[in-house]
């Protein structure tokens, strides 16, 4: 039952999976670089960022390209909040406490949209000129794949560029090098890490659009499986370095949709399992990840 | 004997006599919450080897119990309705088709082979950073609750096993308290407990003292899992149903909610934190049912995480650490390397 054209639709499906796996990746892994923080309130941004887009752009009508800056605009307050309330003040303190809060934030956000939006799923409605379909020998795909393949990979070229040329971006990779030497070097480490806290956030709600859009169904727990995975994407990459991310994402993206397309269909839900077995076997042949560079511990 | 010895007996007898007490004079609703505050204790003082002393961010307990609670049912399932159930017999090297194990081996049995599961996951996991057995164990949540809706000859798929024979009682519950609660003590005030209290501090200094940390680290783990399993399969004797569902990261949060409440790394704390916090759940669940926001509570204990962690961190029961009397190490690059 192989064929190519089978294989190939799978694969692209897999590689927008991937696109919105790696974009949560790059937020992850600048914060992990940084904080040593595995943030699991990054998945929370992307149920707040799905239902957002949902409410001004659904409900209240506003046009897509301003829903998107809206977006944008309103994930990245949300990473600002939530660093200024709660991250900073623990920062210095045990790794772990970090991790706990950030558990419980995701929490709070997921049983707070419980609440609010209530237990269902919502149906997201694409709209009708990203649901264009598009029929060519090999691929049939609609607008919205395009859309969401081209606006990932603009995401990331910016986020690239940013981090490796701009003042900012340099600023955040001494951080991440080393937070001490850097403070002592004159960089507001405080604001550097708030604005990685922004741009990932940002990022992330985002992505929670783009899930909706292509998938059309938005619910109150759709970002702690997402979030998780991202994280599986940013160790299967490399952890701490950006390009090892986003490959990840792509790996792991790929790996999901074409397991599950090319085993008999009674595996079909093994699929989330499928992803933390790769963890593990990534986690038991190469720690490091693909890209990524074994940690030194100093003392 | 050694005096602290004498106060686990003296303990023990208090619990038992107060165990009966309750169990003669208490209505059953109240009864039934003792019970559960005996489990989850079982689950959090579990948990507090491995998140408290031992220093490592398990995520997988939900897993651990998941796998007692269904290993338990299915070797103590009643024979007359494992046709109706279409749940599988025994095989031979279990005792073959016709046994049914009693209560006290299956409990164990489940424990042992959470046990084996937190090996076959540690192994890997505990060799990297602390960080990584946080995703991984979540991971093998995900993992074990997969295989539980998917393995539908054995564990019944979603819908999970009912008419499971009740044998959990108060006494049961009470005694693996009490049998937990003493190993994990004697553990921790041992060579061992020295041990994995040392990598917990600083790593690189232990294991300059000789001390192995994938040794320790993955024995505080496996130990953990095991009480785990025994808590799942008290559990699942006392709900009379399972299913996959009930072993979701949420079940994993409340016991972190509840030892970080109670206090990390400290001999009470997990106790207290159950108490304090299924307390606080059965005197809100009129007004949840009533008001019909249903969630309050879950966001609530969402709420009194971050709120101890940003401003207690120690939680109930446990000392603020004071100032640190380490030299500072400024190269050291503020604990992100450390």
């Amino acid at each position: 039952m192989f064929s190519w054209g089978y294989f190939l639709q799978q694969s692209m499906n897999g590689i927008i999976l991937g696109c919105i796996y790696a974009l949560l990746a790059l937020g992850m892994t600048v914060v992990y670089g940084i904080l040593r923080l595995i943030n699991f309130a990054h998945g929370s941004l992307i149920t707040v960022g799905a239902f957002f887009v949902y409410f001004i752009f659904f409900r209240a009508g506003l046009s897509l390209p301003a829903s998107v800056f809206l977006v944008l605009g309103f994930g990245g307050l949300m990473g600002l909040v939530l660093d200024t309330i709660a991250y900073r003040k623990l920062r210095g303190g045990p790794e772990v406490a970090l991790l706990i809060t950030s558990l419980g934030f995701y929490t709070f956000v997921e049983n707070f949209m419980k609440m609010v939006v209530s237990p269902q799923p919502y149906a997201f409605k694409t709209p009708p000129y990203l649901s264009i379909m598009y029929k060519t020998q090999f691929l049939t795909f609609r607008s919205i794949d395009v859309f969401i393949i081209v606006s990932s990979i603009i995401i990331m070229l910016i986020f690239h560029l940013f981090v490796k040329k701009s003042k900012m971006g340099i600023a955040m990779r001494a951080v991440a090098e080393n937070l001490e030497i850097a403070r002592l070097m004159g960089i507001e480490v405080n604001r550097v890490i708030s604005l990685t806290f922004v741009l990932g956030s940002a990022i992330a709600a985002f992505t929670g659009f783009l899930w909706g859009a292509k998938y059309g169904q938005i619910s109150y727990d759709m970002g702690f499986l997402t979030g998780v995975k991202a994280f599986v994407a940013v160790v299967v990459g490399g952890v701490g370095s950006i390009p090892g991310a986003m490959l990840g994402g792509f790996v792991l993206g790929l790996a999901e949709i074409l397991s599950i397309a090319f085993l008999p269909t009674r595996f079909a839900e093994y699929r989330d399992g499928i992803v933390f077995a790769i963890l593990i076997v990534v986690l038991l042949l190469r720690p490091a990840g693909i890209m990524g560079v074994k940690e030194e511990v100093r003392v | 004997m050694k005096r602290p010895e004498l106060a686990f007996v003296w303990g023990g007898i208090l619990l038992f006599l107060g165990v009966f007490l309750a169990s003669q004079f208490l209505n059953r609703y109240l009864i039934h919450i003792l019970v559960l505050i005996g489990i989850y204790s079982i689950a959090t003082v579990s948990l507090n080897l491995t998140n408290g002393y031992a220093g490592l961010f398990s995520l997988g307990h939900a897993a651990f119990m998941a796998i007692g609670a269904y290993a338990s049912t299915l070797l103590t399932f009643p024979l007359p309705l494992r046709e109706a159930y279409e749940l599988p017999k025994l095989p031979w090297f279990l005792g073959g088709p016709d046994f049914v194990w009693p209560f006290f081996p299956a409990l164990c049995m489940g424990g042992a082979l959470a046990s084996f599961a937190a090996l076959l996951i540690g192994a890997p996991v505990l060799r990297l950073r602390g960080h990584y057995l946080s995703v991984a164990s979540l991971g093998f949540v995900v993992i074990v609750t997969t295989l539980a809706k998917t393995m539908k000859g054995i564990t019944r798929g979603p819908m999970g096993i009912s008419a499971i024979p009740l044998y959990t009682n108060i006494y049961w519950t009470y005694l693996w308290l009490f049998i937990t609660v003493y190993v994990i003590w004697r553990i921790v005030h041992s060579r061992f407990g020295r041990a994995i209290m040392a990598l917990r501090e600083d790593e690189t200094a232990a294991q300059v003292l000789g001390v192995y940390p994938m040794k320790y680290k993955l024995f505080s783990f496996v130990v953990g899992a095991f009480f785990a399993g025994v808590a799942g399969g008290l559990y699942a004797h006392f709900t009379k149903a399972i299913r996959p569902l009930e072993f979701s990261f949420f079940l994993t949060f409340q016991i972190v909610v509840m030892l970080i409440l109670g206090g990390m790394g400290t001999t009470a704390g997990p106790i207290v934190g159950v108490v304090s916090l299924l307390t606080l759940r059965y005197a809100l669940k009129p007004l949840e049912e009533h008001l019909k926001i249903y969630g309050m509570i879950e966001l609530i204990y969402a709420v009194l995480l971050i709120v101890v962690m940003l401003w207690k961190p120690e939680g109930i029961v446990g000392r603020s650490p004071g100032k640190k009397k380490r030299p500072t190490r400024v190269l050291e690059g503020g604990g992100s390397h450390g």
